[in-house]
Protein backbone atom coordinates (compact mmCIF):
# COMPACT_ATOMS: atom_id res chain seq x y z
CA UNK A 1 0.00 0.00 0.00
CA UNK A 2 1.50 3.33 -1.08
CA UNK A 3 1.61 6.24 1.32
CA UNK A 4 -0.69 9.13 0.54
CA UNK A 5 0.86 12.37 -0.62
CA UNK A 6 0.73 14.54 2.51
CA UNK A 7 -1.65 17.48 2.76
CA UNK A 8 -0.39 21.07 3.11
CA UNK A 9 -2.22 24.29 3.79
CA UNK A 10 -3.92 26.07 0.90
CA UNK A 11 -2.20 29.29 2.07
CA UNK A 12 -3.60 32.81 1.75
CA UNK A 13 -3.19 33.41 -2.00
CA UNK A 14 -5.30 30.75 -3.73
CA UNK A 15 -7.94 33.16 -5.04
CA UNK A 16 -6.39 34.05 -8.40
CA UNK A 17 -5.88 30.37 -9.15
CA UNK A 18 -8.94 28.57 -7.80
CA UNK A 19 -11.70 31.19 -7.97
CA UNK A 20 -10.24 33.81 -10.34
CA UNK A 21 -13.44 35.64 -11.27
CA UNK A 22 -14.33 36.23 -7.62
CA UNK A 23 -10.95 37.92 -7.08
CA UNK A 24 -11.01 40.05 -10.22
CA UNK A 25 -8.93 37.79 -12.47
CA UNK A 26 -9.83 36.53 -15.92
CA UNK A 27 -10.45 32.88 -16.58
CA UNK A 28 -13.23 30.38 -16.22
CA UNK A 29 -13.67 28.76 -12.83
CA UNK A 30 -14.72 25.18 -12.26
CA UNK A 31 -17.19 26.38 -9.64
CA UNK A 32 -18.62 29.51 -8.04
CA UNK A 33 -21.28 30.58 -5.59
CA UNK A 34 -23.89 30.67 -8.33
CA UNK A 35 -24.80 27.03 -8.79
CA UNK A 36 -28.16 27.55 -10.49
CA UNK A 37 -29.18 28.56 -13.97
CA UNK A 38 -32.68 28.95 -15.36
CA UNK A 39 -32.52 25.35 -16.56
CA UNK A 40 -31.94 23.80 -13.14
CA UNK A 41 -34.98 22.20 -11.54
CA UNK A 42 -35.82 22.70 -7.89
CA UNK A 43 -36.53 25.17 -5.12
CA UNK A 44 -34.11 28.11 -5.27
CA UNK A 45 -32.34 28.78 -2.00
CA UNK A 46 -29.49 30.93 -0.73
CA UNK A 47 -27.02 29.74 1.91
CA UNK A 48 -24.85 32.41 3.49
CA UNK A 49 -22.48 32.69 6.42
CA UNK A 50 -19.01 33.46 7.72
CA UNK A 51 -16.12 31.44 9.08
CA UNK A 52 -14.80 32.31 12.56
CA UNK A 53 -11.46 31.47 14.16
CA UNK A 54 -10.81 30.64 17.81
CA UNK A 55 -10.64 34.33 18.76
CA UNK A 56 -14.05 34.97 17.19
CA UNK A 57 -12.51 36.85 14.27
CA UNK A 58 -13.97 36.36 10.84
CA UNK A 59 -11.69 34.42 8.46
CA UNK A 60 -11.09 36.37 5.22
CA UNK A 61 -8.97 33.78 3.44
CA UNK A 62 -10.92 30.53 3.49
CA UNK A 63 -12.07 28.48 0.50
CA UNK A 64 -15.40 26.70 0.85
CA UNK A 65 -16.50 23.96 -1.52
CA UNK A 66 -19.97 22.42 -1.46
CA UNK A 67 -21.14 19.29 -3.17
CA UNK A 68 -24.77 18.29 -3.25
CA UNK A 69 -27.41 16.19 -4.94
CA UNK A 70 -29.99 17.65 -7.32
CA UNK A 71 -33.63 18.30 -6.40
CA UNK A 72 -34.41 14.60 -6.85
CA UNK A 73 -31.52 13.46 -4.65
CA UNK A 74 -29.18 12.42 -7.48
CA UNK A 75 -25.51 13.32 -7.78
CA UNK A 76 -24.06 14.63 -11.02
CA UNK A 77 -20.75 13.60 -12.50
CA UNK A 78 -19.40 10.10 -12.94
CA UNK A 79 -21.33 8.19 -10.32
CA UNK A 80 -19.53 5.31 -8.67
CA UNK A 81 -22.57 3.98 -6.97
CA UNK A 82 -25.79 3.02 -8.67
CA UNK A 83 -28.57 5.56 -8.41
CA UNK A 84 -32.05 5.50 -9.86
CA UNK A 85 -32.58 7.81 -12.82
CA UNK A 86 -30.39 10.45 -14.37
CA UNK A 87 -29.19 13.52 -12.49
CA UNK A 88 -30.26 17.00 -13.63
CA UNK A 89 -27.90 17.64 -16.55
CA UNK A 90 -28.07 21.40 -15.97
CA UNK A 91 -26.81 21.13 -12.38
CA UNK A 92 -23.25 20.18 -11.39
CA UNK A 93 -23.98 20.23 -7.66
CA UNK A 94 -20.57 21.79 -7.06
CA UNK A 95 -19.92 25.25 -5.65
CA UNK A 96 -16.71 27.01 -4.63
CA UNK A 97 -16.33 30.39 -2.91
CA UNK A 98 -13.34 32.24 -1.45
CA UNK A 99 -14.23 34.34 1.58
CA UNK A 100 -11.80 37.11 0.57
CA UNK A 101 -14.01 38.13 -2.31
CA UNK A 102 -16.39 40.18 -0.13
CA UNK A 103 -15.40 42.90 2.39
CA UNK A 104 -17.20 41.16 5.26
CA UNK A 105 -15.70 37.77 4.27
CA UNK A 106 -19.21 36.39 3.77
CA UNK A 107 -19.82 33.40 1.55
CA UNK A 108 -23.01 33.04 -0.47
CA UNK A 109 -24.21 30.00 -2.40
CA UNK A 110 -27.20 30.41 -4.70
CA UNK A 111 -28.39 26.88 -5.24
CA UNK A 112 -31.38 24.56 -4.96
CA UNK A 113 -32.64 22.59 -2.02
CA UNK A 114 -31.19 19.09 -2.50
CA UNK A 115 -33.46 16.09 -2.42
CA UNK A 116 -32.87 13.16 -0.08
CA UNK A 117 -30.29 10.81 -1.59
CA UNK A 118 -31.91 7.79 0.06
CA UNK A 119 -34.79 7.01 2.35
CA UNK A 120 -32.72 7.62 5.47
CA UNK A 121 -30.70 10.73 4.83
CA UNK A 122 -32.10 14.23 5.23
CA UNK A 123 -31.39 16.85 2.55
CA UNK A 124 -27.86 18.15 3.02
CA UNK A 125 -24.75 19.56 1.35
CA UNK A 126 -21.25 18.21 1.81
CA UNK A 127 -18.78 20.98 2.74
CA UNK A 128 -15.00 21.00 2.38
CA UNK A 129 -13.14 23.88 4.00
CA UNK A 130 -9.58 25.06 3.38
CA UNK A 131 -7.62 28.00 4.80
CA UNK A 132 -4.26 29.33 5.80
CA UNK A 133 -3.45 27.74 9.16
CA UNK A 134 -5.32 24.56 8.27
CA UNK A 135 -2.72 21.94 7.35
CA UNK A 136 -5.45 19.51 6.24
CA UNK A 137 -8.89 20.46 5.00
CA UNK A 138 -11.95 19.75 7.13
CA UNK A 139 -15.31 18.31 6.04
CA UNK A 140 -18.73 18.99 7.44
CA UNK A 141 -22.37 18.96 6.34
CA UNK A 142 -25.11 21.56 6.02
CA UNK A 143 -28.62 20.43 7.02
CA UNK A 144 -31.74 22.59 7.00
CA UNK A 145 -33.72 23.91 9.97
CA UNK A 146 -37.04 23.41 8.13
CA UNK A 147 -36.42 19.68 7.60
CA UNK A 148 -36.93 18.78 11.23
CA UNK A 149 -38.60 15.42 10.70
CA UNK A 150 -36.03 14.28 8.17
CA UNK A 151 -33.18 15.51 10.37
CA UNK A 152 -34.45 13.40 13.27
CA UNK A 153 -34.12 10.28 11.13
CA UNK A 154 -30.77 11.13 9.54
CA UNK A 155 -28.11 8.58 10.58
CA UNK A 156 -25.24 11.04 10.41
CA UNK A 157 -26.97 13.66 12.54
CA UNK A 158 -27.99 10.95 14.99
CA UNK A 159 -24.33 9.98 15.36
CA UNK A 160 -23.47 13.55 16.40
CA UNK A 161 -23.59 14.31 20.13
CA UNK A 162 -26.92 15.99 20.82
CA UNK A 163 -25.43 19.25 22.09
CA UNK A 164 -23.38 19.72 18.91
CA UNK A 165 -26.03 18.94 16.26
CA UNK A 166 -27.06 22.58 15.91
CA UNK A 167 -23.63 23.37 14.47
CA UNK A 168 -24.70 21.47 11.33
CA UNK A 169 -28.04 23.22 10.83
CA UNK A 170 -28.53 26.10 8.41
CA UNK A 171 -31.21 28.35 9.90
CA UNK A 172 -34.01 29.63 7.73
CA UNK A 173 -34.26 33.41 7.77
CA UNK A 174 -38.01 34.02 8.02
CA UNK A 175 -37.62 37.73 7.35
CA UNK A 176 -36.17 37.27 3.87
CA UNK A 177 -38.44 37.11 0.83
CA UNK A 178 -35.96 34.81 -0.89
CA UNK A 179 -35.54 31.41 0.78
CA UNK A 180 -32.34 32.15 2.72
CA UNK A 181 -30.44 30.08 5.27
CA UNK A 182 -27.64 31.15 7.61
CA UNK A 183 -24.75 28.80 8.25
CA UNK A 184 -21.69 30.02 10.16
CA UNK A 185 -18.64 27.85 10.67
CA UNK A 186 -16.67 28.02 13.93
CA UNK A 187 -13.20 26.49 13.95
CA UNK A 188 -12.85 26.40 17.73
CA UNK A 189 -14.64 27.20 20.98
CA UNK A 190 -18.03 26.39 22.48
CA UNK A 191 -19.76 26.52 19.11
CA UNK A 192 -17.04 24.60 17.21
CA UNK A 193 -18.61 23.09 14.10
CA UNK A 194 -18.63 19.31 13.93
CA UNK A 195 -16.03 18.16 11.42
CA UNK A 196 -16.16 14.61 10.11
CA UNK A 197 -13.49 12.00 9.59
CA UNK A 198 -14.26 11.01 6.00
CA UNK B 1 -7.15 -6.37 16.72
CA UNK B 2 -7.81 -5.10 13.22
CA UNK B 3 -7.01 -7.65 10.58
CA UNK B 4 -6.22 -5.04 7.97
CA UNK B 5 -2.74 -3.61 8.14
CA UNK B 6 -2.88 0.05 9.00
CA UNK B 7 -0.15 2.31 7.74
CA UNK B 8 1.04 5.40 9.52
CA UNK B 9 -0.57 8.61 8.34
CA UNK B 10 1.56 10.77 6.12
CA UNK B 11 -0.59 13.82 6.82
CA UNK B 12 0.30 16.64 9.21
CA UNK B 13 -1.70 17.14 12.40
CA UNK B 14 -4.12 20.07 12.50
CA UNK B 15 -2.24 21.77 15.30
CA UNK B 16 1.45 22.32 14.73
CA UNK B 17 3.07 24.54 17.35
CA UNK B 18 5.68 26.09 15.06
CA UNK B 19 3.09 27.14 12.45
CA UNK B 20 1.47 30.00 14.34
CA UNK B 21 -1.69 30.27 12.23
CA UNK B 22 -2.79 26.78 13.31
CA UNK B 23 -3.34 27.97 16.89
CA UNK B 24 -6.65 29.73 16.26
CA UNK B 25 -7.74 27.76 13.21
CA UNK B 26 -7.08 24.09 13.94
CA UNK B 27 -10.19 22.26 15.19
CA UNK B 28 -9.95 21.48 18.90
CA UNK B 29 -12.44 18.61 18.93
CA UNK B 30 -11.47 15.28 17.38
CA UNK B 31 -12.96 14.59 13.95
CA UNK B 32 -16.19 12.65 14.24
CA UNK B 33 -16.09 9.24 12.62
CA UNK B 34 -19.38 8.25 11.00
CA UNK B 35 -18.75 5.24 8.78
CA UNK B 36 -20.41 4.78 5.42
CA UNK B 37 -22.42 7.94 5.08
CA UNK B 38 -20.30 10.07 2.81
CA UNK B 39 -20.78 9.74 -0.92
CA UNK B 40 -17.84 8.30 -2.80
CA UNK B 41 -18.75 10.30 -5.83
CA UNK B 42 -16.25 11.85 -8.13
CA UNK B 43 -16.60 15.56 -8.24
CA UNK B 44 -16.79 18.10 -9.57
CA UNK B 45 -18.00 16.99 -13.00
CA UNK B 46 -15.72 19.26 -14.98
CA UNK B 47 -15.80 18.61 -18.69
CA UNK B 48 -12.67 18.35 -20.82
CA UNK B 49 -14.22 21.04 -22.98
CA UNK B 50 -13.47 23.46 -20.19
CA UNK B 51 -9.73 22.79 -20.36
CA UNK B 52 -7.46 24.18 -23.05
CA UNK B 53 -3.88 22.96 -23.59
CA UNK B 54 -2.57 26.43 -22.74
CA UNK B 55 -4.10 26.09 -19.29
CA UNK B 56 -1.23 23.74 -18.46
CA UNK B 57 1.47 26.08 -19.78
CA UNK B 58 2.05 28.86 -17.26
CA UNK B 59 4.83 30.28 -19.43
CA UNK B 60 2.13 31.15 -21.98
CA UNK B 61 -1.22 31.54 -20.23
CA UNK B 62 -0.45 34.89 -18.61
CA UNK B 63 1.41 36.62 -21.42
CA UNK B 64 0.73 40.31 -21.96
CA UNK B 65 3.61 41.75 -23.97
CA UNK B 66 6.39 39.18 -23.79
CA UNK B 67 7.71 36.11 -22.02
CA UNK B 68 7.66 35.68 -18.26
CA UNK B 69 10.96 36.12 -16.45
CA UNK B 70 12.65 33.20 -14.73
CA UNK B 71 13.79 29.63 -15.15
CA UNK B 72 11.40 27.56 -17.28
CA UNK B 73 10.65 24.14 -15.80
CA UNK B 74 8.48 21.11 -16.49
CA UNK B 75 6.56 19.64 -13.56
CA UNK B 76 5.15 16.25 -14.42
CA UNK B 77 4.22 12.97 -12.81
CA UNK B 78 1.64 10.30 -12.28
CA UNK B 79 -1.46 10.30 -10.14
CA UNK B 80 -2.26 6.94 -8.59
CA UNK B 81 -4.27 5.60 -5.69
CA UNK B 82 -2.72 3.75 -2.77
CA UNK B 83 -2.81 0.49 -4.67
CA UNK B 84 -0.80 2.09 -7.46
CA UNK B 85 -3.73 2.19 -9.86
CA UNK B 86 -3.55 5.20 -12.19
CA UNK B 87 -6.24 7.84 -11.83
CA UNK B 88 -7.33 9.01 -15.28
CA UNK B 89 -9.11 12.32 -15.80
CA UNK B 90 -8.15 13.65 -12.38
CA UNK B 91 -8.30 17.45 -12.26
CA UNK B 92 -5.05 19.12 -11.15
CA UNK B 93 -5.00 22.86 -10.41
CA UNK B 94 -1.77 24.66 -9.52
CA UNK B 95 -0.87 28.16 -8.36
CA UNK B 96 2.40 29.76 -7.31
CA UNK B 97 4.55 32.86 -6.85
CA UNK B 98 6.58 34.23 -9.77
CA UNK B 99 10.36 33.92 -10.12
CA UNK B 100 10.83 36.84 -7.72
CA UNK B 101 8.68 35.25 -5.01
CA UNK B 102 5.60 37.42 -5.54
CA UNK B 103 2.02 36.26 -6.03
CA UNK B 104 -0.14 38.18 -8.44
CA UNK B 105 -2.93 38.42 -5.85
CA UNK B 106 -3.16 42.03 -4.56
CA UNK B 107 -3.21 40.89 -0.92
CA UNK B 108 0.41 39.74 -1.35
CA UNK B 109 2.34 42.80 -0.14
CA UNK B 110 5.84 41.33 -0.50
CA UNK B 111 8.14 44.00 -1.96
CA UNK B 112 9.27 42.03 -5.01
CA UNK B 113 8.36 42.76 -8.63
CA UNK B 114 5.23 41.49 -10.30
CA UNK B 115 5.69 39.96 -13.74
CA UNK B 116 3.12 41.30 -16.23
CA UNK B 117 3.56 38.14 -18.30
CA UNK B 118 3.05 35.60 -15.54
CA UNK B 119 -0.24 34.77 -13.84
CA UNK B 120 1.05 31.78 -11.88
CA UNK B 121 -2.04 29.58 -12.13
CA UNK B 122 -2.91 26.63 -14.36
CA UNK B 123 -4.78 23.37 -14.56
CA UNK B 124 -4.94 20.13 -16.46
CA UNK B 125 -6.46 16.70 -16.34
CA UNK B 126 -4.50 13.46 -16.03
CA UNK B 127 -4.47 11.21 -19.10
CA UNK B 128 -5.61 7.59 -19.34
CA UNK B 129 -2.49 6.38 -17.50
CA UNK B 130 -2.77 9.00 -14.77
CA UNK B 131 -0.03 11.24 -16.18
CA UNK B 132 -0.12 15.01 -15.91
CA UNK B 133 2.32 17.72 -17.00
CA UNK B 134 2.75 21.46 -16.57
CA UNK B 135 5.25 23.90 -17.97
CA UNK B 136 5.92 26.84 -15.68
CA UNK B 137 8.53 29.17 -14.13
CA UNK B 138 10.44 28.07 -11.05
CA UNK B 139 8.88 30.03 -8.16
CA UNK B 140 11.03 32.19 -5.90
CA UNK B 141 11.26 32.06 -2.11
CA UNK B 142 9.53 34.79 -0.13
CA UNK B 143 9.43 36.07 3.46
CA UNK B 144 6.40 35.61 5.70
CA UNK B 145 5.39 36.70 9.18
CA UNK B 146 5.39 33.40 11.07
CA UNK B 147 8.60 34.08 13.04
CA UNK B 148 11.62 36.42 12.76
CA UNK B 149 13.33 36.11 9.37
CA UNK B 150 10.92 33.41 8.18
CA UNK B 151 11.09 32.45 4.48
CA UNK B 152 8.96 29.97 2.58
CA UNK B 153 10.97 27.53 0.46
CA UNK B 154 10.29 27.51 -3.29
CA UNK B 155 6.97 25.75 -3.72
CA UNK B 156 4.01 25.20 -6.02
CA UNK B 157 0.50 24.71 -4.62
CA UNK B 158 -1.59 21.86 -6.02
CA UNK B 159 -5.27 20.97 -5.69
CA UNK B 160 -6.55 17.57 -6.79
CA UNK B 161 -9.89 15.85 -7.15
CA UNK B 162 -9.61 12.08 -7.13
CA UNK B 163 -12.27 9.44 -7.13
CA UNK B 164 -14.35 10.74 -4.25
CA UNK B 165 -14.67 13.07 -1.29
CA UNK B 166 -12.10 11.08 0.69
CA UNK B 167 -9.40 11.59 -1.91
CA UNK B 168 -9.58 15.39 -2.13
CA UNK B 169 -6.07 16.81 -1.69
CA UNK B 170 -4.54 20.26 -1.45
CA UNK B 171 -0.78 20.21 -1.02
CA UNK B 172 2.51 21.89 -1.93
CA UNK B 173 5.38 20.67 -4.09
CA UNK B 174 8.93 21.52 -3.01
CA UNK B 175 12.28 21.35 -4.83
CA UNK B 176 15.27 19.15 -4.01
CA UNK B 177 18.23 20.69 -2.22
CA UNK B 178 16.35 23.76 -0.96
CA UNK B 179 18.15 24.95 2.21
CA UNK B 180 14.91 26.50 3.49
CA UNK B 181 13.16 23.14 3.79
CA UNK B 182 14.65 22.23 7.17
CA UNK B 183 13.58 25.64 8.51
CA UNK B 184 9.99 25.69 7.21
CA UNK B 185 7.28 24.90 9.79
CA UNK B 186 4.69 24.07 7.12
CA UNK B 187 6.93 21.49 5.41
CA UNK B 188 8.05 20.17 8.80
CA UNK B 189 4.47 19.75 10.01
CA UNK B 190 4.50 16.53 7.97
CA UNK B 191 5.72 13.42 9.85
CA UNK B 192 9.49 13.10 9.32
CA UNK B 193 9.29 9.91 7.26
CA UNK B 194 6.78 11.36 4.83
CA UNK B 195 8.35 14.74 4.02
CA UNK B 196 10.25 13.34 1.03
CA UNK B 197 6.87 12.66 -0.60
CA UNK B 198 6.51 16.43 -1.06
CA UNK B 199 9.90 16.97 -2.71
CA UNK B 200 9.93 16.71 -6.50
CA UNK B 201 12.85 14.85 -8.10
CA UNK B 202 15.07 16.26 -10.82
CA UNK B 203 14.27 14.27 -13.98
CA UNK B 204 16.84 14.52 -16.74
CA UNK B 205 14.87 12.24 -19.07
CA UNK B 206 11.91 14.56 -19.10
CA UNK B 207 13.80 17.80 -19.71
CA UNK B 208 13.19 19.68 -22.95
CA UNK B 209 16.74 20.16 -24.25
CA UNK B 210 17.52 23.81 -24.76
CA UNK B 211 14.21 24.85 -23.21
CA UNK B 212 13.41 23.61 -19.72
CA UNK B 213 14.62 21.39 -16.89
CA UNK B 214 12.14 18.88 -15.52
CA UNK B 215 10.97 17.78 -12.09
CA UNK B 216 8.99 14.65 -11.43
CA UNK B 217 6.25 14.77 -8.79
CA UNK B 218 4.14 11.65 -8.38
CA UNK B 219 0.96 11.94 -6.36
CA UNK B 220 -0.79 9.25 -4.33
CA UNK B 221 -4.43 9.88 -3.46
CA UNK B 222 -6.52 7.90 -1.06
CA UNK B 223 -8.62 5.35 -2.88
CA UNK B 224 -12.35 4.83 -2.49
CA UNK B 225 -13.76 3.18 0.60
CA UNK B 226 -11.91 -0.11 0.18
CA UNK B 227 -8.74 1.61 1.33
CA UNK B 228 -7.95 1.01 5.00
CA UNK B 229 -8.45 4.13 7.02
CA UNK B 230 -5.22 5.71 8.05
CA UNK B 231 -4.53 5.98 11.74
Amino acid sequence: MLRQTPSQTIGPFFGFGLVPAQYGFAGAAIGSGTMVTDQVAGQRIRITGQVFDGAGMVVPDALIEVWQADAAGRYGGPAQEPQAGSPDAAFTGFGRVGTGAKPDARFVFETIKPGSVDALQAPHLHVTLFMRGLLRHVCTRIYFSDEREANLRDPVLRAVPHDRRDTLIAWRDETSAFQTYSFDIHMQGERETVFFDV
Amino acid sequence: MPTRKLIASSHPPYRHRDYVSTRLRAPEQPLLRVPQFFPDRAGPPIGSTMLAPVDADLTKNGRCNGEPVGERIIVAGRIVDQKGRPLPRALVEIWQANAAGRYTQPTDQHDAPLDPNFLGAGRCESDASGRYSFRTIKPGAYPWQNHPNAWRPNHIHLSLFGSGCGSRLVTQLYFPGDPLLTLDPIFNSVPAGARDLLVAQFDLDRTEPGIALAYRFDIVLRGPRATPREA
